[in-house]
């Protein structure tokens, strides 16, 4: 590729050509993973106005505002959007565009596989999406249990999409796994050693794997639900013996590590953000590597704690009690470990700052929350009530989602070469923060106070009336927040301050080179010589090797492979709905085609 | 340029590891696949003795013949391990004539199991029959269906080495290749021995 | 310390004004959140199993609540102590202090411990079998609707008011006929799953659930499904009615001689339209024709205090409104209505002066005011009269439909209220 090599050597390209076809064709991690960013900001949104929807519903006592059927579906899609489209990509938005950079690499591992991740989870995205141009979103819950999803029971198209979709966004997950795994296993600057790596970067990677683990279970149970549904095998099936049960196990044993897939990366962020503007390296960090790592580890053992209520009896019921009881004692390290790098620090309070800060607020109250499920024989007054959505929205919204927000303010500057306006974005913290704790705090009362979750109304006689009406106002706050951050987005990138190469002064490598890095990352790939490439010896070396001018430096080419193979792939499950048993076939065959054309592909 | 045609840009750079790339991505790869088979093989094993209607497998299974067909597959293997190293050594007849040997000892792994398939559908077991119909059609299905890519895969490297395409500095096409075909092969063995010697 | 925060007053009070908010912010909640009656709250347990889960939870909360504490006592002072000051040096670079470390992984495993032993050994305690005297309630889960089968009295059904006796234990043996739903009376106790039962050869009972408690207060307690199961999960809802033995003898005695509406009667003429129509195919009513078991068994529903198992407070008025077009008042519900079908259902057709006969009659199935059992908590303590029958109760057999019960029909399921 005479042309892109010559481009480069002519100079500075933040991110090479920018027009239509050159997105649809990228291969540069860096573009990529602003693809997934910009989408599952979209997603976020969408799944946002679906919550206000709900909450509006919920506003009063039988409320009359949407009807049960549109309720059920907005309370999936609402799921689904939040786990799949927003939250998984959102941190590989971040993977995408930050790990390269702090390992010292100039892309990932396979390039033109990520950009086929990126399509699939697009495609996925638009099939589970396109549920609703014909009014019938999936309507089963984001959890999908058997034997409602099944047939008999969902005789519509609703949980087509869902078991289909799920399908798709699998596969893209599934590939950007191993592609992580392999990228921080092999394209390590010369020096940086496992344990060298930032933070963000360690938590890439263990989230990466439970990627590579948990996925598969989930596709050979929307598999079996997929064959149930369409050529009436048993699986989950009671009048054949199939037991429902058994969906329970595996969509959980996907389920949790799933949890962990979300928080994961927020706890990365939240590992870099601190110490940078406490002026302090991260306290402890042997002890957070393996923390983080042990709870991806036990985080496989204790998925049964999502089925207290389901009756697996008392022997089953105390080991993942204790199993899960132990998953906390990790986590509380892990806080303590960043209130002590905060400890004797001197606390720069950007936006980014307080949104970790936030963060490890709100994540401390979620994690409490979730020690009191672990009490399983008081968890069956709190499960599928409102007190689990309290929970777990404390530790989405107030862990995950704060986590993505302070490592967008902090990131933001290095991915545009612009700061982000904190004045906005303070606005933007404090009406998220408050909006947050307004919505999801009274939730707790609201649950043991017996309502239960996933009910489109509930009886005026249950006097939580009050209560509901003040969650929701606090939902109408975090859109505001939500909006004034994609204001706030727009017009930094627009007219922001120029950030320059390291405007937080930062320890990690990513900070080296210049903002926006140029399309091969690293004028020369710098040997690193200490976990703060930056702050300690060396530090000169480091940032003039990352901005020398490039020498000869092979990028490899852009290709339309990728977006052909993941429609093809797409439309091969999409197939399935029109219930002609030859009709996925020749959507297999397009992808067989296109697969062949990708792998043949010459890269040069 | 031929060096490269399937290899990532990526690789091409020294590693940390030393290890190529594409290996270690594949290793990770198989690493899923084997939670995969690791559900579906759970699923038949929980499901055992739990059909509420025959055929039951001990009615169906025909232990003497899977024999045979598992015999094939793991003679696969072991052309698959002559292949590469023909190929490794650049001596192209033994690498062309192994490979296709994989090949073709795969698709007789793959008659073998539409001949039981149509067996079984003939004593009246299909998807839909009952638990061990379900359970078996669908776990045995998926690792066909493995064995066919892995077919096809191995027929375009041969393609490829008619076609004077794989010198000894292309075998890690070749390897990658044996890799997939050796799990799919030690998948099977776990099949065999979980399904139809522990009835 | 102080010295330090005396230089920085604009943090500190930041610091001070956002903790006492938030400190209001909590009270107010809390005290939303205990005033008022909340018939299903957790924190009213009305049975021994449920005041140990409560005692339980308290363990639990209170050592969380210490650890919460100590979490953001620290945040707390590292943010007000710890802020960038202009001038200062920069901090110095501690790596980690593997004493203190060490110290905050005991910290946690010890409060771990504190609440996992307790946890464990109530797991053991609240799982173990029903005594022999229990009274056996069989649940069995539809969508959406409850049914309760008493197989120590002749296997009779009822729906959606479940008859306990106080001090008695009952062991629910709980399983589904579609999908999983969660049977949940809050201050009885916890939830459990109502499973289906997978077919097995020798038709072993399977996923089977148990609840086992023993009901100490007479009351009625409202609780609903928890297990999301459709449409109208919502509206899938229960009481648990507990009562006096002699109580609970009464309403056995009626239901095995239900009342026979007077002779001549608009009731009368509904009983003669309810068996020569759709309604006995699904519906059973005792001492009568009508043995259907698709749909909720009718008998004594007048003397329930909701129909459609919570759609609706029970009144004549109701009862018009559910026969006519049940599908507006409960979307998706599995019964048909005069004009439309459902569930492969055709339309009943019926008249208007039809469901007016059956709803008189169908309000005339209950124990006529005044004798034993009427009021099915009246031996109770004041303490029940928190969940008292709904206001606008059936009025006299025959009544027609009265325009003031339509006050009941602006607020279906606002019954209850004192």
């Amino acid at each position: 590729m005479a042309t892109a090599e010559a481009e480069i050597q002519a100079g500075y390209h933040p991110h090479g050509r920018t027009g239509l076809w050159d997105w649809i064709t990228t291969v540069d991690h860096k573009k990529i993973g602003l693809l997934y960013g910009a989408t599952s900001i979209i997603f976020l949104l969408l799944g946002g106005l679906e919550a206000l929807t709900i909450r509006t519903q919920l506003i009063r006592p039988d409320n009359h505002f949407i009807t049960a059927e549109a309720y059920n579906q907005f309370f999936t899609m609402h799921g689904l959007t939040m786990v799949f489209l927003m939250g998984m990509p959102i941190a590989v938005a971040l993977f995408n565009y930050i790990v390269p950079l702090q390992i010292g690499a100039r892309d990932v591992a396979f390039p033109r596989l990520n950009a086929l991740s990126y399509w699939i989870f697009l495609c996925g995205g638009l099939f589970l999406y396109s549920s609703f141009v014909i009014g019938a979103a999936p309507n089963g819950g984001w959890f999908g249990y058997a034997n409602l999803s099944e047939r008999p029971f969902s005789p519509g198209p609703n949980m087509d999409f869902y078991s289909l979709g799920l399908q798709i966004l699998g596969i893209a997950s599934i590939m950007g796994g191993v592609n992580f795994v392999t990228t921080i296993i092999q394209l390590r600057a010369p020096g940086m050693r496992l344990m060298r790596m930032p933070l963000f970067t360690w938590m890439a990677f263990v989230t990466s794997f439970l990627l590579i683990t948990a996925l598969p279970v989930l596709a050979v149970a929307l598999f079996f639900l997929t064959f149930d549904r369409f050529w009436g095998t048993n699986f989950y099936m009671p009048a054949a013996g199939g037991d429902p049960i058994l969906w329970q196990h595996l969509f959980w044993m996907f389920g949790h590590p799933e949890v962990y897939i979300l928080i994961l990366p927020a706890f990365g962020i939240v590992s870099e953000v601190i110490p940078t503007f406490s002026r302090k390296p991260l306290f402890g960090y042997a002890v957070m590597v393996y923390s983080g790592s042990l709870i991806g580890l036990i985080g496989w053992g204790v998925w049964a704690h999502h089925m207290f209520a389901t009756g697996l009896g008392p022997i089953a019921d105390a080991f993942f009690t204790i199993s899960t009881m132990i998953i906390a004692i990790p986590t509380g390290v892990k806080i303590f470990n960043w209130l002590a790098t905060m400890w004797g620090g001197q606390l720069k309070f950007t936006t980014a700052m307080l949104f970790s800060v936030g963060m490890i607020a709100a994540f401390t109250l979620g994690g409490i929350s979730g020690v009191m499920h672990a009490t399983s024989p008081h968890d069956l007054q709190q499960t599928d009530t409102y007190f689990v959505v309290a929970h777990f929205h404390y530790v989405l919204v107030g862990g995950t989602i704060m986590g993505v927000f302070s490592g967008s303010y902090y990131w933001f500057p290095k991915i545009t070469g612009k700061l982000m306006n904190e004045t906005l974005g303070k606005w933007h913290f404090w009406l998220w923060f408050v909006g947050m704790n307004l919505t999801f705090f009274p939730m707790h009362f609201v649950g043991l106070l017996g309502m239960p979750r996933r009910t489109y109304t509930y009886s005026a006689e249950l006097n939580v009336g009050a209560l509901n009406a003040l969650e929701t106002v606090g939902s109408y706050i975090m859109g505001v927040a939500a909006i004034l951050y994609i204001w706030n987005l727009v017009r930094s990138y627009r007219k922001g301050e120029p950030a320059g190469h390291n405007p937080w002064n930062a320890s990690s490598l990513e900070w080296a080179t210049t903002s926006p890095p140029p399309e091969y990352n690293f004028g020369r790939v710098p040997t690193v010589r200490n976990r703060e490439p930056l702050w300690l010896e060396g530090k000169e070396q480091v940032i003039a090797d990352a901005q020398a001018a490039p020498g000869y430096i092979h990028m490899p080419p852009p290709s339309y492979w990728p977006i052909l193979t993941a429609i093809g792939i797409a439309t091969t499950f999409a197939l399935f709905m029109t219930h002609v048993w030859w009709a996925p076939l020749i959507g297999l065959a397009a992808t067989a085609l296109c697969v062949m054309n990708f792998a043949f592909e010459s890269t040069t | 340029m031929d060096h490269a045609a399937t290899l990532p840009a990526a690789g091409h750079a020294e590693t940390a590891t030393g290890l190529n790339t594409f290996k270690v991505g594949f290793w990770v790869f198989l690493g899923s696949e084997t939670l995969f088979f690791g559900s579906l093989i759970s699923t038949y094993l929980v499901y055992k003795h739990q059909s509420i209607s025959g055929p039951y497998p001990d009615q169906v299974l025909n232990i003497p013949l899977t024999s045979v067909s598992t015999f094939v597959l793991l003679m696969s293997s072991l052309a698959m391990v002559l292949a590469l190293a023909g190929v490794q050594r650049g001596n192209r007849r033994q690498g062309l004539f192994w490979l296709f040997m994989v090949a073709v000892l795969g698709s007789t792994f793959l008659g073998f199991q539409a001949y039981e398939f149509t067996e079984f559908y003939h004593k009246g077991l299909t998807l839909q029959t009952n638990l061990f119909g379900s359970t078996f059609f669908v776990l045995t299905g998926f690792h066909g269906a493995h064995v066919t890519v892995g077919v096809i895969w191995l027929l375009t490297l041969w393609v490829q080495g008619l076609r004077g395409e794989l010198p000894p500095e292309r075998s890690l096409t070749v390897e990658i290749a044996g890799l997939y075909w050796h799990f799919v092969d030690i998948v099977w063995i776990a099949i065999f021995t979980l399904i139809y010697l522990l009835q | 310390m102080f010295v330090r925060e005396r230089e920085l007053p604009r943090g500190r009070g930041l610091a001070r004004k956002a903790a006492v908010a938030l400190a209001g912010l909590w009270v107010a909640l809390a005290l939303a959140g205990c005033s008022g009656p909340h018939p299903q709250s957790t924190f009213r347990p009305v049975s021994h199993y449920a005041s140990t889960l409560n005692a339980l939870f308290a363990n639990t909360f209170w050592w969380t609540m210490l650890v919460l504490a100590v979490v953001w006592g620290v945040l707390l002072i590292v943010i007000i102590r710890f802020r960038e000051r202009p001038g200062a040096e920069p901090p110095r670079h501690v790596h980690g202090n593997t004493t203190m470390e060490i110290l905050w992984t005991i910290g946690p495993a010890l409060i771990v411990a504190f609440i996992a032993v307790p946890t464990v050994r109530t797991i053991f305690q609240t799982q173990s079998a029903a005594p022999r005297d229990a009274l056996v309630v069989e649940v069995i889960g539809h969508q959406w609707w409850w049914e309760f089968r008493y197989p120590q009295y002749g296997g009779i059904a009822t729906a959606n008011e479940v008859h306990l006796i106080q001090g008695r234990p009952v062991d629910f043996v709980m399983h589904s006929a579609d999908v999983v739903h969660s049977f949940w009376l809050p201050r009885l106790g916890g939830k459990r799953d109502v499973n289906p039962q997978p077919e097995t050869v020798g038709n072993t009972a399977k996923r089977v659930n148990h609840i086992v408690l023993t009901p100490d207060s007479i009351g009625v307690y409202p609780g609903q499904c928890a297990e999301y199961c459709g449409t109208e999960h919502a509206v899938m809802r229960v009481r648990g009615v507990v009562q006096t033995a002699a109580d609970f003898n009464a309403w056995l005695q009626a239901y095995n001689t239900p009342p026979a509406p007077p002779a001549g009667s608009v009731a009368a003429q509904g009983k003669q339209v309810f068996e020569t129509h759709m309604c006995l195919a699904c519906h059973t009513i005792q001492g009568t024709s009508a043995r259907g078991v698709i749909g909720p068994n009718l008998t004594l529903v007048g003397g329930r205090q909701t129909i459609g198992a919570g759609a609706l407070p029970t009144s004549e008025a109701s009862f018009q409104r559910w026969i006519t077009h049940p599908q507006g008042v409960k979307p998706g519900v599995l019964m048909p209505g005069i004009q439309e079908g459902a569930a492969g259902m055709p339309p009943t057709g019926l008249t208007g002066a039809q469901v007016q006969q059956i709803a008189a009659y169908l309000g005339s199935l209950r124990i006529p005011a005044g004798q034993p059992g009427a009021n099915p908590v009246a031996g109770g303590t004041p303490a029940a009269a928190t969940m008292a029958p709904p206001a606008p109760a059936v009025p006299g057999a025959g009544l027609p439909a009265a325009a003031t019960s339509h006050d009941s029909m602006k607020s279906p399921t606002t019954s209850g209220k004192p």
